[in-house]
């Protein structure tokens, strides 16, 4: 009864209305106050006691005032923002939690024969004798400049433009339609350049998409993106689930409902997200396909953003088609297409982080050129590709050299994989392959799956992608990258994912 | 319904004065009151006699919140207390706009971009960076054109290229190719950690005690590594602030810092005007001025950013400066990040003085602190694009780690930067032919100004002069600076940087750049200021 008393004289008396509703409102506002406070440690590592807080509390209770509360000073570790707090705590995903272990303890034939094989990662080693060879021919004078003399100091040093040199852009023009078979031609001034293919995605996804937009993006797909996309741009990621009965090749209705589902829950589409050469499947997308795409993103109005990266690693007999050959040669509206390359798989050189934004639309190229500030390229790693990558006769030699070799290791992996009753999708393209292993895995779910992914990571000591990071719809697939590789690892793969296998079927 | 609630609550608050006034409208208020006296005195009134006031209340404040938010739209706040209404409010604009959707036979016009993109493109170009266009396009030379614009905007150091070029010469291919003496081509092409090679963090860590002649050292694996101080800038804002939070910033501050921290981070910037009179140095007083100030604005404030040697001024941050603004931030619970792109850059007889020198201190104190740096300005090298990011704090370090995938530095020229910080000697030579340089290059340029009749402020570091030329405007306005600016840039073809660019809050200031000159420039430069200060002098 105590408690009613107070309130219940105050209402009654005079000036009661104001009592009577502002001491329960001051009580609510800061039981709010306290929760919000104390929640907010809480998702930080180090939450303060709880004494401390009832403590602050009480003096709150007393000012009544935030600012005075604040001066008083001591109360826990300053706030950092909520991106920060979701992203600084470790990895979860499987497929950087194997990465971090392939390169924390790297197998090696000779100095760690027991280390862990990395087959996450895809990155080509198979052509670094050639690049070799031209860096030492080469390097000296294209970093200092042919002529060298002041010119060429002050262009690696003093700021150059920061979407990248109008030469380096050339180059890539070329090189492109290079690798694309002379199909297309690409103009430098639709170019800009910026520090891996990574930042060309985010960049090119805060031009397209406001926070809280979406891309839809068919599955399985490459696991970067989550963070490319979304991290900083707040766009979220629609899957469009595409199966193996299809060989994984997309389907416009499936592109239809899942808009339709995403536009019910009031979430705005802003583009599609294709990778052409798909990463991890490594299927091509054909010419009609394209074309019912850009119908599709005519009729709904949105971008289409099309990763073109491994364009040139192809190895099978199917001819690669680039979305810019298709709007270039019929006609469809060019200004919601945008290309992203990069020089990190084709001509295996992910440590210059070079990537590049090919787009026809202008206001797209103004801001993504602007936002180049933000990554760009280092100049001495310009000069030296503007160099290599003139260089035809090189760049001839390297491609065909390349694919060859894409090609013979592919065969002897994908051979090995089927020697153990393990098949692989249809693929043309990539440094990689995505096999089937549902066989194996020991319950027919994303569970299941990554028990096999652990299995296989700590026990047999191999990193593979699970299908689960490429948000795949069907368990038990795995992508393989077998460019890291020398010929003489495969049987060791081979024999490390046997034992597994064997261990699976002595069991069942 | 909450416009309803409101207006409510407002009569429900009101009401008593009324009453007490002269109970003549008593009558049609009364209607307001009753059902909460009638509550309060019945059954359970304890209960909904609280909870009434409560709820109208609470909405009152929702419904003050989203008042608030929807007037700064472009900070899309991603609190997660605001995404509920925002979806509930949309479904019917959804539906609408989805009518209005193309058919397929009638392309409407052309697909939209996205809301940032237009806030990005729409604001005008800065007469900062109107300059810097105008001097690239028609840049002076000596021989070939004379009659070009002598560049003063761009804060790039151009006195030490030769030291950098011969040891390029002599260095590149051994130190790209090689580890010792083993080609490894390996360290070059593949993927290498998003924030840098340690090797490089350790020769960075090391260059940066050098600079800063060795008061501090600096430990390195809380470094991380971007390409360029401004994404070090920008990385940090997205770790420190959310969409819609405050940092404060001194002014007069560099041009594109604007552009680094507000684009994409969607955080404001709250001005801390500093003026001549205490010589831009930043007072305590003025910062919690803006501090309050942004909070009744309803701004949450997460931090200050100095920059320290001071950019464009020029002047350091004292012991005692850097003491209060850490007491400051403690007090607020706020973090400071540090700008030290100029640390080596000092031409007076002032020692700088690092923010990482104070924090030996406890714990919560070292957390708030974050220095960025870069070799862009002490190592002369902006175009390799390497930026520095020093942190106490293991959650900003990790964060700050992955958003490095962003931005991360290209891996030739971090085996270049390798041995170039690794060697010892050359370090050093640069360290001090530099700053002997500069430091001749400024005096004469503020002798030249002082015979023109206009006065510097003493600064010990940079690459500015911050000279006060209100004298010369015709009226004392950003207007009048603005005039002043157009005329030195087309008639006198100078490009310097107007104060009202920096957000300075006096107009007649300008910024001079003088490391991109050679000393035989000097008198040309003031030849055309001269000119272009006679004619304003004849216009009085």
């Amino acid at each position: 009864m105590r408690l009613v008393v107070p309130l219940q004289g105050v209402v009654q008396g005079r000036g009661g209305l104001i009592f009577g509703s502002l001491i329960p409102c001051a009580l609510f506002y800061f039981l709010q106050l306290y929760l919000k406070r104390h929640r907010s440690p809480n998702s930080q590592s180090n939450p303060p006691s709880p004494s401390a807080s009832t403590q602050n509390l009480a003096e709150m209770s007393r000012t009544s005032s935030r600012s005075n509360l604040l001066s008083r000073g001591s109360i826990g570790p300053v706030r950092i923002s909520s991106l920060a707090t979701s992203i600084c705590k470790p990895n979860e995903s499987p497929y950087y939690i194997g990465l971090d272990k392939a390169s924390e303890d790297p197998y090696d034939r000779i100095g760690n024969p027991d280390g862990v094989i990395q087959l996450g990662l895809s990155e080509n080693r198979l052509c670094f004798d050639l690049i070799e060879k031209w860096m030492l021919e080469n390097l000296n004078d294209s970093i200092r400049g042919r002529e060298g003399g002041d010119l060429s100091i002050s262009g690696i040093a003093s700021y150059q433009p920061l979407d990248g040199t109008m030469e380096l852009k050339m180059a890539m023009a070329g090189f492109l339609s290079r690798i694309m078979g002379g199909a297309v031609s690409f103009e430098p001034s639709q170019i800009v350049l910026t520090a891996g293919a990574t930042p060309a995605i985010e960049t090119l996804c805060f031009c397209l998409a406001d926070h809280g937009n979406a891309f839809l993006v068919p599955t399985p797909y490459y696991p970067g993106f989550d963070r490319d996309m979304r991290w900083r741009t707040g766009v979220e990621l629609i899957p469009v689930h595409c199966r193996s009965t299809d060989n994984f090749v997309l389907s416009i209705s499936a592109l239809d409902q899942a808009f339709n589902q995403t536009r019910k829950h009031g979430t705005k589409i802003r583009g599609i997200l294709l990778s052409n050469p798909a990463n991890p499947v490594g299927n091509l997308l054909s010419r009609e396909m394209l074309c019912d795409l850009l119908d599709f993103a005519r009729e709904k109005n949105i971008h289409i953003i099309s990763d073109e990266i491994f364009a040139g690693s192809i190895y099978g007999n199917e001819e690669f088609v680039s979305i810019a050959d298709v709007v270039d040669s019929e006609d469809f509206d060019k200004s919601r297409v945008h290309i992203v390359y990069g020089l990190s798989k084709d001509l295996s050189l992910p440590g210059f982080r070079v990537g590049m934004i090919y787009s026809f639309n202008e206001n797209v190229l103004a801001a993504a050129r602007k936002l180049t500030r933000f990554s760009s390229i280092s100049a001495p790693t310009q000069r030296l590709l503007v160099s290599m990558l003139s260089d035809t006769r090189f760049i001839e030699e390297y491609m065909v050299t390349n694919k060859k070799r894409i090609r013979n290791m592919r065969d002897l992996f994908v051979a090995g994989l089927e020697g153990l009753g393990i098949r692989c999708a249809d693929s043309s393209a990539g440094l990689y392959c995505w096999a089937d292993m549902s066989k194996l895995i020991p319950s027919y779910g994303e569970k299941g799956e990554l028990e096999l992914w652990d299995k296989l990571l700590n026990v047999a000591k191999i990193n593979m992608t699970p299908g689960s990071a490429c948000h795949c719809i069907e368990p038990g697939w795995f992508r393989c990258c077998f460019t890291t590789l020398d010929k003489e690892d495969i049987p060791v793969v081979m024999e490390r994912i046997r034992k597994v296998a064997d261990t699976r079927t002595s069991r069942s | 319904m909450t416009q309803a609630l409101y207006s409510r609550t407002r009569s429900t608050e009101t009401e008593p004065v009324e009453k007490a006034g002269g109970g003549g409208g008593g009558g049609a208020a009364m209607r307001v009151i009753v059902p909460l006296q009638g509550v309060v005195q019945g059954r359970g009134g304890l209960v909904l006699g609280s909870i009434i006031p409560c709820a109208l209340f609470y909405f009152l404040q929702f419904y003050l919140k989203r008042h608030r938010k929807g007037t700064d739209d472009q900070s899309n706040s991603n609190s997660s207390g605001q995404n509920p209404t925002a979806r509930s409010e949309l479904p019917g604009l959804r539906r609408n706009l989805s009518r209005g959707l193309p058919s397929p036979r009638s392309p409407r016009g052309p697909v939209s971009v996205s809301g940032r993109v237009n806030w990005i493109m729409k604001g005008a170009d800065s007469p900062y960076y109107v300059g810097l266009r105008r001097a690239t396009e028609d840049p002076y030379d000596e021989l070939s054109n004379p009659n070009g614009v002598i560049q003063l905007g761009l804060a790039e150091n151009k006195l030490s290229l030769d030291l950098v070029k011969h040891w390029l010469a002599e260095n590149a291919e051994q130190s790209i190719l090689r580890k010792g003496k083993e080609l490894s081509i390996s360290r070059i092409a593949t993927y290498q950690p998003f924030d840098g090679l340690m090797e490089l963090k350790v020769a960075v860590a090391g260059f940066m005690s050098q600079v800063m002649e060795k008061a501090v050292s600096f430990n390195p694996l809380q470094v991380v590594l971007t390409a360029g101080a401004t994404p070090a800038i920008e990385i940090l804002s997205f770790c420190l602030a959310d969409a819609g939070n405050a940092f404060l910033v001194p002014t007069p501050y560099y041009p594109s810092l604007d552009r680094d921290i507000k684009w994409r981070t969607g955080v404001e910037i709250i001005h801390v005007p500093c003026r001549s009179a205490g010589n831009f140095n930043l007072s305590i007083a003025a910062l919690d001025r803006a501090f309050d100030q942004a909070k009744k604005r309803g701004l949450k404030v997460r931090g200050i950013l100095i920059s320290n040697p001071s950019n464009p001024v020029g002047n350091l941050l004292s012991r005692d400066t850097l003491y209060s603004l850490l007491d400051f931030a403690r007090e607020k619970n706020i973090h400071i990040v540090s700008n030290e792109l100029l640390a080596g850059s000092t031409h007076g007889n002032e020692e700088f003085m690092s923010m990482a020198e104070l924090l030996h201190l406890d714990d919560l104190d070292r957390k708030r602190v974050h220095i960025v740096y870069g070799l862009s300005k002490d190592l002369s090298l902006t175009g390799f694009r390497v930026g520095v990011i020093y942190s106490h704090n293991e959650e900003v370090l990790a964060a700050a780690k992955k958003l490095a995938r962003f931005s991360s530095i290209s891996a030739p020229t971090q085996c270049l930067l390798i041995s170039m910080l690794s060697d010892a000697k050359f370090v050093q030579t640069l360290i001090s032919i530099s700053r002997e340089r500069l430091q001749r290059m400024y005096a004469q340029f503020v002798a030249g100004l002082k015979k023109l009749g206009i006065e510097c402020i003493k600064s010990s570091g940079g690459f500015y002069c911050w000279a006060d030329m209100s004298g010369l405007i015709r009226s004392y306005s950003e207007k009048g600076e603005l005039e002043l600016w157009d005329k030195l840039l087309n008639i006198g073809k100078v490009n310097v940087t107007p104060g009202s660019s920096c957000h300075c809050i006096e107009p007649g200031w300008f910024g001079f750049c003088l490391t991109t000159l050679t000393e035989k420039d000097i008198p040309i430069v003031m030849d055309r200021i001269q000119k272009v200060s006679e004619t304003c002098k004849l216009n009085r």
